[in-house]
């Protein structure tokens, strides 16, 4: 079957011929100093799936707020159809034709899939003559969806598909897919896939905005290449390898991660988590249901899973953000420390990065070296003697980290906002590894980063654990845990799976069970 | 025509400074057409208001004696907010420390001796620092909001101020006046330039304020209340625990208030009466705010308020202005300073509606 959609593909992926639906010329954006796009052409046609690729900063993310009305040009002209056009505002866009499916949702929670749609569309809807639109659009368009269920109730594929058939509902001309499969599973994605290839198929154009090579691969039938706010390519990716693809991204040929050796057998066990059990936080947050896991000395364990599975859940309870209810739910390096707060598991060795960079990992306003400060004043002795500060060792720090992980600053000591996505992350990693802890809790390490900077940072995880320190990485990219882990568990509504060596986990197997179906239960995973 | 609100990709570090400027200004001109609208001459007004005190040796005193307690309750407050947490109620744990420290004096007047004042200060600062912990507790046991029940505790101070002069501390030879006996010789602040009112309160403003400066900026402390302010997530992250450091900053404040109060009773006002503020405690917020929450900017703005006082005082005498005049400046000032704050973090877009080919095309 993998076979025969294969090639029906092949013969399917020419790029349709036609005057372009949207083209955009010499379309320059300067933000004060920055030139985020400079003099870019960039043209779409009916029917045709074109790919925007680039690293994180090159500029895709203001190419596409300018065609959508958010961002108005500083020069350069967007033509619709062949005519001139402004697009004041997105409404405006939405009025011509332009549709969007963003990367985060927009979405009320306590309302239904209707009421969150009517709440989209201009001026007055009846509930009920659009109850029976959306059933034939998601019906037409293979988006299962039911216009009463509650947005709270859905899966994450549901709710970017409420989202995408609140985009059809206006009948537009040319869809903005921004990193639509960043929160799917593999089987969801491919529903997606086929859903996009139809409106294609019926001269609908499709902007396609993602980091996943492969995919665009699979998708597209074009694809533009942003560099440095730059078009530097434009090309067939069929004809592509991803690796070629990656370095027209980065500008430089990217190197593949030096695959780990294996774990000696019998090392010890640096991160434990016992039959740990914890209610949510919140409403909207997931419970912990008995999750047990080992991370011994020299080897990753990845955790898979699609977002809001239990992860944030998990990390917390790890970090010690949020207290288990027994001590020995979590030790590290054999000490229990379920009650003890993150500073005191700091202090037993272990350190970790969470998934957010700003607001979390980092402070956004502080400089680099304060931000040294936030997680390293109780195990670093020369850095806050006494409870002040100790300025010079923190620079000292934040310029060792930012030489060891190539982080790229503008000035000597920036403040955390100031540097680009994918070296803040550089940053906020290369800061815990810097410490060489023998624990390391990891979340998302390469969300929304460029290649280049995401491979330096599994380099770094895999060279850390090679050093003999335990890694747990949990991560929504499958090919990176994929790449990286000695050992995959999956994470599904709270339950962890048992974690079993990559080489005995097809990608499959991984993908059921992020849906939850394939999870081995609780009880049987002792017996095996 | 539209006019819009648009975030700036940056916070604007020139507007953060231009701010209070713009602010001042606009309250002078705001001050001049109320002036003028009570038959005054603009600028014989505001030279009244704001110069004159300015050219007096005696006023000159009088700004510092003023500003002393006024700068040390806002550079207290200025930690607060710096760490979002809002005590509002200043006021009140100023009126409690006052209450507190004279204890001693007026309980056991014979206790005169070296001792007398400092353990007078200590009682100030711990009634204050007390009081200011029932929002604190109730915050981070209840989650109560600290805005409403620190302003009201504020009322409760005043009216047990005023019971207590009427009541059990009333001054037995007072002639049945309200108000305490006066403090005398070791229970009352040594005067630092004789001939002036200006009191030993000076120094330990002068030391509040280095000394908040440097927990701010090269201390661990300093640096869990900016990070808890400014990203509470990180701040957790970084092993800083919200309750302690609400109950840290509102001890800390409510001590500094209480310090100010009871500097005042045993310094200018000189013993415990109905009033012994003309509203210090609200006054420092808005120097809180005029001052950027910068210790250092806290002493020019505290004396840029206090002349607001002393301009008052002079604009009742010579123009026959009304003494809440001072009152209405000063929101005037609070009012202004917030909203030129918006543009800290905003610019303003003026948008022509369009009327192009688009909108008509939509029909």
């Amino acid at each position: 079957m993998g076979a025969e959609s294969e090639t029906k593909a092949v013969s399917e992926f020419r790029r349709p011929e036609g005057e372009p639906t949207l083209a955009a010329i010499g379309i320059t954006k300067d933000f004060a100093t920055l030139r985020a796009n400079d003099n870019v052409d960039f043209a779409i046609r009916p029917g045709e799936i074109h790919a925007l690729l680039g690293e994180n900063g090159a500029g895709k993310s203001t190419l596409v707020k300018i065609l959508y009305g958010a961002l108005q040009p500083t020069s350069g002209e967007i033509r619709w159809r062949g005519r001139p056009v402004v697009i004041p505002n997105p409404a405006a866009a939405r009025r011509l034709g332009i549709g969007m499916v963003f990367q985060h949702f927009s979405l009320f929670d306590s309302l239904t899939v209707a009421e969150n749609i009517s709440l989209a569309l201009s001026g007055t809807t009846r509930l009920d003559g659009l109850r029976s639109r959306i059933e034939s659009v998601s019906k037409d368009y293979g988006l299962p969806l039911r216009p009463d269920s509650v947005v709270a109730d859905l899966s994450v594929g549901e709710r970017q598909r409420v989202e995408i058939v609140r985009c059809l509902l206006q009948e537009p001309q040319l869809i903005i897919m921004d990193e639509p499969t960043s929160v799917l599973t593999p089987q969801e994605a491919d529903d997606l896939f086929v859903t996009l290839k139809r409106l294609a198929g019926e001269g609908c154009s499709v902007l396609y905005i993602s980091h996943r090579l492969e995919e665009v691969r699979g998708l597209c039938h074009h694809a533009t290449i942003l560099r440095h706010g730059k078009v530097v390519a434009e090309c067939d990716p069929q004809k592509e390898t991803a690796r070629r693809l990656a370095s027209l991204m980065v500008g430089s040929e990217v190197h593949a991660v030096r695959p780990p050796d294996p774990v000696p057998e019998g090392a010890a066990v640096r991160l434990s988590v016992t039959r740990l059990s914890l209610d949510k936080p919140h409403p909207f947050a997931v419970d912990l249901k008995d999750v047990s896991l080992e991370v011994r000395a020299g080897e990753i364990v990845g955790i898979a899973g699609i977002a809001g599975n239990g992860q944030d859940e998990l990390f917390a309870a790890l970090s010690g953000e949020r207290l288990a209810p027994g001590e020995a739910d979590v030790r590290i390096n054999g000490e229990p420390c379920g009650r003890r707060d993150i500073t005191a598991r700091r202090r037993l060795g272990a350190a970790f990065v969470p998934e957010e960079r700003l607001g979390h990992g980092a402070v956004p306003r502080l400089r680099l070296s304060s931000n040294v400060v936030l997680t390293r004043y109780a195990t670093d002795p020369g850095l806050a003697p006494a409870g002040v500060i100790n300025r010079n060792d923190a620079l000292a720090i934040a310029n060792r980290v930012s030489q060891a992980f190539d982080v790229r600053k503008g000035s000597p000591d920036p403040e955390a906002s100031a540097l680009s996505g994918g070296n803040l992350q550089k940053f906020v990693v290369g800061r815990e590894i810097d410490r060489q802890p023998t624990v390391l809790v990891v979340s998302q390490p390469t969300w929304g980063v460029d290649a280049g900077a995401a491979t330096t940072i599994r380099q770094a995880l895999v060279d850390l654990a090679r050093a003999g320190s335990a890694v747990l990485m949990i991560s929504q990219d499958l090919d990176e845990v994929l790449e990286i882990s000695d050992r995959i568990a999956v994470i599904a509504l709270g339950r962890l799976s048992s974690p079993r060596p990559r080489s005995e986990l097809p990608r499959e197997a991984i993908g059921l069970m992020m849906t939850g179906i394939g999870m081995i239960e609780p009880e049987g995973r002792h017996a095996h | 025509m539209r006019i819009e609100l648009i975030r700036r990709p940056e916070r604007s570090a020139a507007m953060a400074w231009l701010s209070p400027v713009i602010a001042v200004v606009l309250t002078l001109v705001a001050g001049a057409i109320i002036f003028a609208a009570n038959g005054i001459d603009p600028l014989q007004g505001l030279y009244v208001y704001f110069l004159e005190p300015l050219t007096l040796p005696f006023t000159l005193y009088e700004l510092v004696v003023k500003a002393i307690p006024i700068i040390i309750i806002a550079v207290g407050l200025a930690l607060c907010y710096l760490s979002n947490v809002w005590n509002i109620g200043a006021e009140g744990q100023l009126t409690v420390g006052a209450i507190t420290g004279s204890l001693l004096p007026i309980l056991f007047p014979d206790f005169q001796n070296v001792l007398t004042l400092p353990i007078m200060l200590l009682m100030g600062i711990l009634g204050g620092a007390l009081y200011a912990a029932i929002p604190a507790v109730l915050k981070s046991r209840f989650g109560t909001n600290e805005i409403l029940t620190s302003l009201m505790l504020v009322y409760v101070a005043a009216y047990l101020l005023d019971w207590l002069v009427r009541g059990p501390l009333r001054d037995p030879q007072g002639f049945g006046f309200p108000g305490s006996r006066p403090f005398t010789d070791f229970q009352v602040m040594p005067i630092l330039f004789p001939g002036s009112r200006v009191h030993l309160g000076l120094v330990f403003a002068l030391v509040v304020v280095v000394g908040a400066w440097f927990i701010l900026h090269r201390t661990i402390t300093g640096f869990a209340i900016t990070t808890l302010g400014q990203a509470p997530r990180a701040g957790a992250f970084a092993g800083f625990s919200r309750r302690r450091m609400t109950m840290l900053v509102f001890l800390i404040s409510g001590g500094l208030a209480g310090l100010a109060g009871i500097a005042e009773v045993a310094g200018p006002v000189g013993k415990l009466e109905v009033v012994i503020s003309p509203g210090y405690g609200f006054t420092a917020i808005i120097v809180a705010f005029l001052g950027r929450l910068n210790p250092a900017a806290i002493v020019v703005a505290g004396l840029v308020l206090a002349l607001s006082f002393i301009g008052s005082e002079r604009a009742q005498i010579v123009l026959g202005m009304s003494s809440q005049t001072g009152r209405v400046f000063q929101g005037m000032l609070l009012f202004f300073v917030l909203a030129c704050d918006t543009f800290i973090l905003y610019r303003l877009r003026f948008v022509r509606t369009p009327h192009a080919p688009l909108a008509r095309s939509a029909e």
